[in-house]
């Protein structure tokens, strides 16, 4: 196992300009390395057309570019056919269209959705606001006191038979890796049609949707080192089928006359509009990329980083975790006691530590863990153990200054 | 005669008292820690609003931690005086920086006064995160408003 951290970290010219800076917000969103800014940038210097339309050779090559781009993604998440890989502006889009989708053809009143207590806003909002017009019941799977979904509580909630079961692989605010290749299958087999938000976990392991089984995927390109503003909803075929298209017009058209309109086959007749031509690439340019590195090796160091992180943490008496050590994909939420999480990042900020602070899209689960917020740092593989021991000496001088 | 609460003159006395202090040493730190520390002490001395004040109608809306801001007007001297709490301690120093150069004015000093630079601290507002540039902007907003004056 090799992981050159000096090779890795030179791919990213943000750090030349930021030198100085640690760049722990990594949840929030990733930095680019060349290969994405390169083609992106290439695509709108060499092929830059509209896809799918032209009567030109051009469109024809940035149409090829584009659904090659969808090969790649299909490729990456071990999908069945690259017609399940749907392209969206990002996991809130994907996620809107699949509440919005399912409600109505799926989801009818009396009907169930289970999600759980540490859901991003993303996959609690879109259900609550349709589930209460359509009079569908929302189930909410409640913590352990480490933090943990309860998965008791998950199996009495999933004896109710909902239809529908949305969980994220990875917790945004913790870090916590969720048990989903066990959830999914308990859910299937009460009939549930399952979601995993991958908005957190895609980044930490690749997945693999046909050893998952899941029904739905989805994710934002931006978090795995691709550009902001492109996303990806994978589904299956039939449960794709299912879906009613959130939007509609251009490509996702195949016939339209005043008396009716017909709808395109998949995926177009979930993408309406010109899609995001440009990021779709930068996207499948940042996964081939990420493939040319180890990643057993690559996760190797992320781990000990962030081992080395709760350890520097826990020998400060003052600093409460809610991240567990263990089963942790890269996240470490905490607090200084006494003290307001904005006061922490403010003044790591001042120390050139790059931190997020507050709820995080994620105001029930502060409320489950009965506080008002938190500090998360988030690491990537690019981040280097220096960049760890500066962040331990910041947290000391910001305990210091308390005092 | 309409008086002031009790809560508005112990306020009064520490802004007044922080302002001929405190705010000269503020300005003439150097170094960021020391900047911050003084910052972070600033609010320490004000009386903290009890249960009964932290109101949903004092609270600063837009702000990352929770604000609140009382203000009282009073008619006889046609003087407008203020109150501030919050969560954290680095926006509440920065609303007393504010509030200890404006308290006790009447609407005709205050509209000599350039609130847009209040907050004004050499390297302290353009190190400010996003979020919190926008909760003294709101900050701000309120004072004016409460004060009568066009933000």
């Amino acid at each position: 196992m090799t992981f050159d951290i000096a090779a890795f970290r030179a791919e990213f010219a943000f750090f030349d300009q930021h030198p100085d800076l640690v760049y722990l917000d990594n949840a929030a969103t990733m930095h680019k390395p060349a290969a994405v800014i390169d083609a992106e940038t290439g695509f709108y210097q060499r092929f830059n057309a509209n896809v799918h339309r032209g009567a030109h050779q051009l469109s024809q090559q940035a149409t090829q570019k584009f659904e090659y781009a969808r090969d790649t993604v299909a490729a990456f998440v071990n999908a069945r056919a690259r017609e399940e890989i749907i392209w969206c502006s990002g996991a809130s889009h994907a996620l809107n269209q699949l509440a919005y989708g399912l409600i109505g053809t799926v989801l009818h009143p009396g009907d169930r959705v289970l999600i759980s207590a540490l859901e991003h806003h993303a996959n609690i909002v879109p259900w609550q606001f349709h589930c209460e017009q359509q009079g569908v019941a929302l189930d909410v799977v409640p913590l352990d006191d480490d933090h943990q979904l309860n998965q008791l509580e998950y199996q009495r909630l999933l004896a109710l038979k909902p239809k529908v079961v949305s969980i994220s692989h990875v917790s945004n605010v913790l870090g916590h890796i969720q048990p989903v290749a066990a959830m999914i299958q308990q859910a299937k087999a009460v009939g549930a049609i399952t979601i995993i938000d991958g908005a957190q976990g895609i980044v930490s392991q690749q997945p693999d949707m046909q050893q998952l089984d899941c029904d739905f995927y989805v994710f934002s390109g931006h978090k795995i080192y691709g550009p902001t503003g492109i996303g990806v909803l994978y589904g299956k075929l039939p449960q794709l089928e299912l879906l009613r298209p959130l939007l509609y017009g251009g490509e996702m058209i195949q016939q339209v006359s005043f008396t009716g309109t017909t709808l395109n086959q998949l995926p177009y007749r979930l993408e309406a509009g010109t899609p995001h031509i440009g990021g779709a690439i930068g996207l499948a340019a940042a996964l081939a990329w990420l493939q040319q590195w180890d990643q057993p090796a690559m996760t190797f160091h992320k781990q000990q980083l962030l081992q080395l992180l709760f350890t520097g943490l826990s020998q400060f008496p003052a600093i409460e975790l809610l991240s567990q050590r263990q089963n942790n994909a890269g996240i470490v939420a905490f607090n200084i006691k006494g003290e307001h999480h904005s006061d922490v990042a403010t003044l790591l900020d001042q120390q050139q530590i790059a931190v997020r602070a507050g709820t995080h899209c994620a105001m029930p689960l502060f409320t489950a863990m009965g506080i008002n917020g938190a500090v998360r740092l988030s690491l990537a593989p690019y981040n280097t153990q220096q960049e760890i021991e500066l962040t331990i000496e910041a947290i000391a001088q910001v305990l210091e200054m308390f005092n | 005669m309409p008086k002031l609460s009790l809560l508005i003159e112990e306020t009064a006395v520490v802004l007044r008292d922080i302002q001929l202090q405190q705010l000269p040493m503020l300005t003439q730190s150097k170094d960021w820690q020391s900047k911050y520390r003084l910052l972070m002490q600033l609010g320490k001395p004000l009386p903290a609003f009890d249960a009964s004040l932290q109101r949903d109608d004092f609270l600063i809306a837009g702000c990352e931690s929770k604000a609140w801001l009382l203000h009282e007007y009073h008619a006889d001297s046609r003087r407008h005086y203020w109150s501030f709490d919050s969560e954290a301690r680095i926006i509440k120093g920065l609303v007393v920086v504010a509030l200890c150069q404006i308290n006790g004015l009447t609407k005709d000093e205050l509209v000599t006064i350039q609130f847009d630079q209040l907050f004004a601290l050499q390297g302290v507002q353009q190190n400010l995160s996003p979020s919190r540039q926008n909760g003294l902007q709101a900050v701000l907003k309120q004072l004016c408003k409460q004060a009568g004056l066009a933000d």
